[in-house]
């Protein structure tokens, strides 16, 4: 699990090349120039279809529909301000954020505790505690789709932003705690026994010792769980039925047959979805390559 | 990939010391939260629909014990019979074709960004960007992008004169689930660059300084002795890849719909769930769940072979 701390080190310069036998020093700039092109095309393909949106979201449907690529002629919100307000993304955006919010919190705070018990302390059954746990790592867990529709139905819970707080909150406990504990593993654990020799009760000990060492894996913990329950779609589509309590997949595809023939309209609705995050990926970078490499380390 | 190494427990110096000393109150206050939300949730949910699936649905009542009559009915009901190879065949063909193009460009640029550090900071944000915008968006941005009269990409395509290849690329069976491939790529690249970007990080150098110095090419370098190191690396991803693939369901519905486009020519196993659950007969519980057993036991079964297999190819 070292790995989780420390991004990808960044190799230093090009020390190899000066040990090549046959003297090309010339190829290499060449190539570094080379490179450095294929690099930027690639850059292109990556970010071009966003600034493609992004244009469209400052321009009319009718210049859209004349010329579809290029630049906004003036700088006109009116498209943001018809999607924020009569196509509700407003709503949309604050449902999110609620249920994102809330199980993401629900999610790391159970996990934590789970992951500290399951790292640190030797109890009977405690391999095949954490098996149960790790198994949904595997398991496609939206094939239990229809039981838990009935499930929900019979607790109350179909159209409800509480229900779909549990359902995320659970679904992120075999990542978050694989997270946690392989960061736990890798910390020594004096500082817990000094606390425990000083008489701290568990429950203690967890809050002021554990929880502000845990923070670099409760960071990338907290990213990888707030990006796929921001974006899912499948369980709201099914769970929820009424257009005030939809998160945004849900009510872009809403937004998306409303208004078929409005384009700037979509852009700008995509625009406005796509904000949020943006703003993680701003702040968390470097919790998400630690993230996407977690698996990685030996 | 994961579980079965975190099965080893460690051996466990301290466990004199601590033995009886965590109560059993303090581990059942510290992991039933999380055994609770994840069994009642997740284990529950699924366990429900392999018992929903031995049974005969009327609407939602439940009627007879039938075994694996639903199994059976999933494989013979027409259209359900025609419709489950199909997806399937979409799944692998998506699969196949998101490792042919999504990895090898991921471990190109990789390789790029390794031999050529500047701005490698830069470019791996950059490359990576899509990855965490919403599949549905991403579909989303895509059709639009694609639209046949007035998408961008027909209108560039027209603009320097290849009106040939301006197409309904979404509503034509042959070009949708190649389209389908490509976006996802576009995607997810990020993934494999830079899980492979860390592995090409620790490639010590001595070994490719001392294959140069014998004389060795950089192609030949890189075959012979940072790809094999490359390997761990590829299982990963080959398992990753296999499961995303295998579960795709918004990105799909977004370019296609809940009928998988065109003629059903981007239908998959994760739409056609969907539809029988949700739009089927009067025994939609039954056969839906069956389908779901059947999809589970596929993509399960198959990661772990995958894992084992690719585990054991290793380099130590």
């Amino acid at each position: 699990m070292k790995a989780l701390m420390t991004t990808p080190r960044t190799t230093p310069g090009t020390t190899s090349r000066s040990a090549r036998p046959d003297g090309t020093r010339r190829r290499p700039l060449t190539r570094g120039i080379g490179i450095q092109v294929i690099l930027w095309s690639y850059a292109g393909i990556a970010f071009g279809p966003l600034l493609l949106v992004l244009m469209g979201s400052f321009r009319s449907n009718a210049e859209i529909l004349r010329a579809p690529v290029g630049l906004p002629s003036s700088f006109d919100v009116s498209n943001y301000v018809r999607a924020w307000e009569t196509a509700s993304i407003s709503t949309y955006l604050i449902n999110s954020l609620a249920v994102t919010g809330a199980s993401v919190v629900l999610c790391v705070s159970v996990s934590a505790l789970a992951a500290y018990a399951l790292a640190r302390w030797r109890f009977r059954g405690r391999a095949l505690l954490a098996a149960f746990f790790l198994s949904g790592l595997m398991i496609p867990a939206k094939l239990g789709l229809l039981p838990v529709f009935y499930m929900f139905q019979s607790m109350g819970l179909i159209d409800s932003r509480i229900g779909l707080v549990l359902l995320y909150a659970a679904g992120g406990i075999p990542f978050s705690v694989f997270v946690i504990m392989g960061f736990m593993r890798g910390l020594p654990g004096e500082l817990e026994e000094a606390a425990r020799i000083d008489g701290a009760h568990e429950g203690r000990l967890f809050v002021s010792i554990v929880l502000p060492l845990m923070r670099p894996a409760l960071a990338v913990v907290t990213v990888f769980q707030f990006a796929p329950t921001w974006n899912d779609f499948f369980y709201p589509l099914v769970l929820m039925r009424s257009g005030d309590k939809y998160t945004i997949p849900v009510g872009l595809t809403r937004f998306f047959g409303e208004f078929a023939a409005d384009r700037g309209t979509l852009f700008a609705g995509l625009v406005i979805a796509l904000v949020p995050l943006a703003v993680v990926f701003a702040l968390a970078t470097k919790q998400i390559v630690a993230g996407l490499t977690a698996g990685m380390s030996r | 990939m994961v579980p079965a190494q975190e099965l080893n427990v460690r051996p466990a110096r301290r466990r004199r010391r601590q033995a009886g000393r965590t109560s059993l109150g303090w581990i059942a206050a510290f992991c039933l939260p999380a055994f609770a939300l994840y069994g009642l949730f997740v284990v529950v949910p699924l366990v429900t629909a392999f018992y929903y699936g031995l049974f005969r649905w009327e609407g939602t009542r439940q009627a007879n014990f039938v075994g694996i009559g639903n199994y059976r009915e999933v494989f013979t009901r027409y259209p359900l019979s025609e419709e489950i190879t199909a997806a399937l065949g979409h799944n692998v063909l998506f699969f196949v074709g998101t490792m042919a193009i999504q990895n090898t460009i991921g471990l190109g640029l990789a390789v790029l960004l390794h031999r050529n550090p500047w701005g490698k900071r830069l470019f791996q944000t950059l490359f990576s960007l899509p990855y965490l915008i919403s599949p549905l968006i991403v579909g989303y941005i895509w059709s639009l992008l694609l639209s046949p009269t007035f998408g961008p990409i027909n209108y560039v395509l027209r603009g320097v004169g290849l009106d040939s290849w301006a197409r309904p690329w979404l509503g034509e069976p042959d070009t949708a689930l190649p389209v389908l491939i490509l976006v996802n790529a576009w995607q997810w690249i990020g993934g494999p660059m830079l899980i492979f970007g860390a592995a090409l990080a620790g490639v010590p150098r001595e070994l490719e300084e001392a294959a140069a110095i014998d004389g060795a090419s950089a192609a030949r370098t890189f075959w012979k002795v940072r790809f094999p190191l490359l390997i761990p690396a590829v299982g990963v991803i080959t398992v990753l890849t296999f499961i995303g693939c295998f579960n795709i369901f918004d990105l799909v519905y977004a370019l296609g719909g809940s009928d998988g486009g065109p003629g059903g020519a981007m239908d998959v196993l994760g739409l056609l769930y969907y539809r029988t659950a949700f739009q089927g007969g009067s025994n939609a519980i039954g056969e839906s769940s069956a389908l779901a057993m059947l999809i589970f036991v596929f993509i399960f079964g198959i990661s772990v072979v995958l894992e084992r297999a690719l585990r054991r190819r290793e380099v130590t």
